[in-house]
């Protein structure tokens, strides 16, 4: 009888500290959230620029009006609350609606065409532009006489004529 | 009535191209007889002007009538909307859009078949054909796939169908009202932008049409450069025109802040402009020293191509854009007609290559000519990676079945250096001599104005400008200014001591006596003004949101919004509009109070956001209504943006309009 109600006391006593350490853990929780600061637009939309909007063409994230983006800007909220960094929230957005949401392709597999062709298209100018100048017979840096155009040829006239009056 | 009219109208001006294209063929043919036949071919392109303006005033009557029957009126407009909306809807959908593009190129037919082709009657023939081939390939579009004159029927199955001529036991189906212009489109910068844009790639067709011309009668000398020049200039200008106008409509009302997303069809409209910037730089080599003779030919035919390509993009919807209202299924009709232009032309230009050698050499990497050449290097730069740009996406999805996006920052990294470089040039070529110029030379001339741009940066330094890119961006702008108005100011003084006239007088009589120079001049100045106003925006523009309740404030820079009240309510042109109320104070001075606002159209069925402006010359406050309680407006949410220096440029984008008008102006025989 005593063993049994010493039993039951013991098991009384542990839910005791089980639940006060329940309640320690939610409060430790709650007072851990109330640090933690809630979001702010303004870093909800820092996100949000990088990331284009999954149904409308061509909006970013971060200014489209409609009713879904708002949503998906909550959700950035959400995820930047529970300590998610830009490119975990990128990755996430890619990974649920494709890669279009991303204001770039990601730099893997044919996407790597988009940022070769630029410097090879540069260089591809560079080597047509010295070709055309390497034609040229002479090339120097000295001083060569001078054949002026009609226009210029006009500009050192009156420049010859006001060197005479000076005179 | 009005329809039949219309309608007809098109049909007549399809047979009439089509006849001046085989008059043309004929002119070039037959012998004794080929004067009649010529001027029967230039005849064509004259009669289609009033024919499609029969076309247009009736589809316009139709508009401003409300007859939504007419599928196109129903698509485009409602009962609500005032009558210079109603009108301007004409080129707010695809077919209306369509048919103003053919009356726009029968205007410009028109105008070229008036001119003096003494000199270049050979070339005529040829004009005609490529002109009146274009007109037709459009107005067979419009009769054939996208006509703005077809009417809804009702089948006996219940089916409705859209047809110009009534169907066999079909009846008329009426609706009550139409749905209304998209909003968007209700802004007097988007009803101009259109126009104008269109005027621009429309004008296009003539330069190119001269070229094939030249290229099949094998002129090699600039007789089709001259003829086209104005052209390309009057195309330029209303090109410029529309993309300032598109920028300024996206400021005002897309209300994110900006002026320019680098969204495809933004970029098609640009990609003409870019090629026919350094054609207008490329002819002049080609006139004064006979060289760049296949080079110019290649940029003419790529700008027409990428006006069709731009037309292309624009009405088939086959890039996904904020502009995809315009979409149908006139793709690979227009596909087909770039490739059969590039094919032709560029098969012309090869079975001419030999005949269109240069008559000279680049003599010098600093002469005017080199400079003349890298700018083409930098333009054709900036337009391959536009292009690749716009296209990639549609590869990826072709390969890679991915759809993907290509947005700012692609183009921002890869453009912006280019530009930079761009600006270098535009300072320092017009300082460089035709054939022969040294750096001694340069540097002689340009010593002084390279001192006094320094000064530029050195002042943003003390006024706290730390960014790298902002200083050297600010340098490039400064020495632009700089050295225009000192090569400039050197001029004028020059005209003064030899003509005794005063300072106004000089001035003013010193830019008519070389228009094309000194509009190039101040097309330069507002380019510059420009890029001040766009480093401003892109580098230095802050942006906070937050929501207010009635009272509460807030801050972004020196300045403070206070969130004073909200109102609703309803329009006479069926428009709900919550309208909120903010103070704005900057530095502690109250400034006044602006009214941000959401506009949602009844019969549309959509909503606009209207942003706040308050613009100064050192920055706009940009104010955007971004949400607020419903019932009780007692908080809204703001997004506020404060972006430095962007009103220059607009002030730029006039300067620029001011310096292609100096430039067309036609030029009196010599100077006073």
């Amino acid at each position: 009888m005593l063993d049994g109600q010493s039993n039951r006391l013991g098991v009384l006593f542990l839910a005791w500290v089980f639940g006060l350490g329940l309640i320690f853990l939610v409060s430790e929780r709650a007072a851990a959230q109330e640090r933690t600061p809630y979001p702010s637009d303004d870093a909800v939309n820092a996100v949000a620029k990088q990331l284009y909007c999954p149904v409308c063409e061509n909006v970013s994230l971060d200014v489209c009006p409609t009713r879904a983006c708002a949503e998906w800007r909550e959700l950035i909220r959400q995820k930047l609350a529970e300590g998610w960094d830009v490119e975990q929230i990128r990755a996430y957005f890619a990974a649920q609606y494709g890669d279009r949401v991303l204001a770039e392709p990601p730099r893997r597999g044919i996407n790597w065409l988009i940022y070769l062709f630029p410097p090879l298209f540069l260089l591809g100018g560079i080597l047509v532009v010295y070709r055309v100048l390497r034609r040229a017979p002479s090339i120097s840096p000295e001083v060569e006489p001078h054949v002026p155009d009609e226009t210029d040829q006009r500009y050192l006239t009156l420049v010859e004529e006001e060197l005479k009056r000076r005179k | 009535m009005l329809i039949y009219l219309g309608f007809g109208a098109l049909v007549i001006a399809l047979l009439t191209a089509l006849f001046g294209v085989v008059a043309a063929v004929y002119a070039t043919r037959s012998g004794g007889k080929a004067a009649n036949w010529l001027e029967s071919a230039r005849r064509s392109m004259v009669i289609s002007f009033p024919l499609l303006t029969v076309a247009l005033l009736c589809l316009a009557a139709l508009l401003a009538l409300g007859d939504f029957q007419v599928q196109f009126v129903y698509s485009v407009t409602s009962r609500a909307m005032p009558l210079h909306l109603k009108v301007s809807a004409l080129w707010g959908g695809q077919a209306g859009s369509l048919l103003f593009w053919c009356w726009l190129l029968a205007a410009f037919l028109l105008a070229a078949a008036q001119r003096t082709w003494a000199q270049e009657q050979d070339m005529l023939p040829y004009m005609v054909i490529v002109g009146q081939i274009t007109l037709a390939f459009f107005l067979g579009l419009i009769i054939l796939i996208e006509n703005p004159f077809a009417r809804f029927w009702l089948l006996p199955n219940g089916e409705q169908v859209a047809a110009v001529f009534q169907p066999r036991v079909a009846l008329p189906l009426l609706p009550p009202d139409g749905r209304g212009l998209n909003p968007l489109l209700r802004h007097p910068g988007m009803i101009l932008h259109p126009p104008m844009l269109y005027l621009g790639f429309v004008a296009y067709v003539i330069p190119f049409a001269l070229a094939v011309a030249a290229l099949i009668t094998g002129r090699s000398d600039d007789a089709w450069i001259r003829a086209a020049r104005r052209w390309v200039l009057i195309a330029w200008l209303f090109l410029s025109l529309g993309l300032i106008l598109g920028a300024r409509w996206a400021y005002d009302v897309l209300g994110w802040g900006g002026y320019w997303g680098w969204d495809p069809v933004e970029i098609a409209a640009l990609m003409p402009w870019l090629s026919s910037t350094a054609f207008l730089h490329s002819m002049v080599i080609q006139e004064r020293r006979g060289l760049f003779k296949r080079w110019n030919v290649v940029l003419i035919i790529i700008t027409y191509a990428l006006v069709i390509l731009g037309t292309f993009l624009t009405r088939s919807g086959v890039l996904s854009s904020v502009h995809a209202f315009a979409q149908s299924a006139i793709g690979p009709l227009f596909f087909a007609f770039i490739a059969a232009v590039l094919m032709i032309s560029l098969g012309l230009l090869l079975w001419r290559w030999n005949a269109l050698r240069a008559e000279g050499e680049v003599h010098s990497l600093l002469s005017r000519e080199a400079f003349f050449l890298f700018n083409n290097f930098l333009f054709m730069g900036v337009l391959a990676v536009c292009l690749w740009g716009v296209l990639f996406p549609l590869v990826s999805e072709l390969i890679g079945g991915q759809r993907i996006t290509v947005g700012p920052p692609f183009y921002e990294r890869a453009i912006a250096p280019l530009f930079g470089a761009l600006m270098f040039l535009m300072a320092a070529a017009p300082l460089s001599a035709w054939k022969r110029s040294t750096f001694r030379s340069l540097a002689g001339t340009g010593w002084k104005p390279a001192v006094a741009s320094l000064f530029v940066p050195a002042v943003s330094l003390v006024f706290g400008v730390r960014n790298p890119v902002a200083l050297i961006g600010l340098w490039l702008a400064g020495m632009v200014v700089i050295f225009s108005l000192y090569e400039y100011g050197r001029a004028v003084v020059l005209r003064r001591r030899r003509t005794g006239q005063r300072w106004i007088t000089a001035l003013w009589t010193l830019a008519g006596s070389n228009r094309r120079r000194y509009g190039g001049y101040i097309i330069h100045l507002g380019m510059a003004l420009m890029a001040l106003g766009i480093i401003g925006i892109e580098l230095f523009q802050a942006e906070t949101q937050g929501t207010l309740a009635q009272g509460e404030s807030l801050r972004l820079r020196d300045y403070n919004i206070t969130y004073r009240s909200l109102a609703v309510f309803d329009t006479s042109d069926l428009r709900y509009v919550v309208r909120a109320a903010i103070g704005v104070e900057k530095d502690g001075v109250l400034l006044g109070e602006l009214h941000p606002r959401v506009d949602y159209y009844y019969d549309s069925e959509q909503q606009v956001t209207v942003p706040a402006v308050r613009a100064t010359l050192l920055d706009d406050l940009y104010v955007v209504l971004v949400d607020w309680e419903p019932i009780s407006l007692q908080a809204a949410t703001f997004k506020v943006y404060d972006n430095p220096l962007v009103s220059w440029l607009w002030i730029g984008a006039l300067v620029f309009v001011v310096g292609v008008m100096v430039a067309l102006w036609p030029q009196k025989d010599e100077e006073g």
